[in-house]
């Protein structure tokens, strides 16, 4: 979606507020969430993605928002698309008499282990590429309300393909639990000239990775 | 964190309301058994003392070392880092780009917060919020000028913007009079500003810097 999320490009964000050193988690809360998410993430029942629920956030919000802060609305919201919780539960803290789910929750052990696994979205099935390195490509004007990795600033602009990075389940789909889809990832390079116009570097260069329904041929 | 940062959304010592909805969720989550607090208390753990940019720059510094090693990782950054003992989930699929004299490397996710995790760890605030995001694609040599990195005219300047299924980190430069070092204290002067590309390394670490 042409969300806030969808950022590269824009100016008027402010400085880059630069630390040379900071703590991993600002706050145990932070660490908290991130570890929550992970572990119920690793139970696999899940039916939506992390960032669709971080994209659906309103434009003010999500600026104002700290980053662990979209973590902690997007676990809730992933939790109840999936059925694992109910908003009354997250209002009165307390189970529904009627909650009947089987213990999901992962041993320290397992938890740790699924954090060092390879994930799911690279697939093992063979499927043809329609590219070919060294290819000209057009990133498609495409404008869906759901979740995309094509980022606006490529929409309808001309690359190269540098690499094939293989087979994965396509993240516009399955990160509703609508399908995988799968298909090939390409590295397409982009002339920084191309993406910006003429004030850019001359031989600078942006490189996306951009899921074959994303690509025509140029 | 200091007092001076009050102000910026993207720190994080602003109210308690997120804490206690966090624990009061927990709470919810442990009764209904969807999660394990142990579990939870170890991932922490994990993500604050067991990986981070340690990781990367034992890579880097065996890549300096053995040309060999070198080639492998530049080919089949995954794998490579594997043979080091580094593996995770977010960062299963890692490309690993090098810098040179002619070519340097910039590390960036504008969609969110894409980070090779396995070598680097969680990524800092500054890397994940909007001023860098925006500005790394559309104008990567300023940014790269306010962390101190002047680059001449005539090097390309290739910016990864990691949307999809890839983490990136860039293999820096091994700087010129380093050649005396050992692969421990090449280890040493490598900081994970080198490894987003924002830094460059310099023959000696200085203090504080990362």
């Amino acid at each position: 979606m042409n969300g806030i999320h969808d950022m590269g490009g824009m100016h008027g964000m402010g400085p880059i507020e630069y630390l040379e050193t900071e703590p991993v988690f600002h706050e145990a809360w932070e660490g908290r969430t991130y570890a929550i998410s992970c572990a119920v993430q690793s139970t696999g029942k899940l039916r939506l993605g992390l960032r669709p629920p971080i994209e659906n956030i309103p434009a003010g919000e999500y600026l104002r928002m700290s980053y662990y802060e979209r973590w902690l609305i997007s676990i809730i919201e992933r939790m109840v698309a999936s059925d694992l919780l109910t908003r009354d539960e997250i209002e009165t803290g307390r189970p529904a008499t009627t909650s009947a789910n089987a213990p999901l929750a992962l041993s320290p052990a397992d938890a740790l282990a699924a954090q060092f696994k390879i994930p799911a979205t690279r697939l093992s099935v063979q499927i043809g590429a329609r590219f070919r390195l060294g290819q000209a490509v057009r990133a498609r004007n495409i404008n869906p309300v759901t979740h995309t990795r094509l980022p606006r600033y490529a929409r309808g602009k001309s690359g190269t393909i540098e690499r094939d990075h293989g087979v994965f389940a396509f993240m516009d789909t399955s990160a509703y639990s609508a399908g995988e889809n799968p298909q090939h990832v390409y590295s397409v390079r982009f002339a920084a000239r191309e993406l910006w116009g003429h004030e850019a570097a001359p031989h600078d260069a942006v490189y996306l990775d951009l899921f074959e329904d994303y690509l025509e041929p140029a | 964190m200091t007092a001076s940062h009050n102000h910026d959304p993207d720190h994080q010592d602003v109210p308690s309301d997120p804490a206690l909805r966090v624990k009061a969720l927990e709470s919810l989550l442990v009764a209904k058994g969807l999660v394990d607090p142990a579990a939870l208390d170890a991932l922490v753990d994990t993500y604050e003392n067991k990986v981070g940019p340690r990781n990367g720059a034992r890579v880097v510094a065996r890549a300096w070392v053995d040309p060999d090693y070198k080639k492998r990782l530049l080919a089949s950054g995954t794998a490579a880092i594997a043979e080091l003992g580094y593996s995770s989930n977010q960062g299963a699929d890692i490309g690993v780009v090098e810098n040179t004299h002619q070519v340097h490397n910039l590390i960036v996710c504008t969609l969110c917060s894409c980070y090779p995790w396995p070598v680097l760890g969680l990524p800092p605030v500054w890397y994940k919020s909007a001023p860098y995001r925006s500005r790394a694609v559309i104008d990567p040599r300023s940014v790269l000028r306010e962390m101190g990195t002047e680059l001449p005219a005539d090097v390309e300047l290739r910016v990864w913007d990691s949307t999809a299924e890839q983490r990136y980190f860039v293999l820096p430069e091994r700087p010129a009079g380093t050649e005396q070092l050992g692969e421990e204290q090449l280890a040493a002067l490598v900081t994970r500003d080198a490894m987003i590309g924002v830094k460059k390394v310099m023959p000696q670490l200085e203090v504080g810097r990362r």
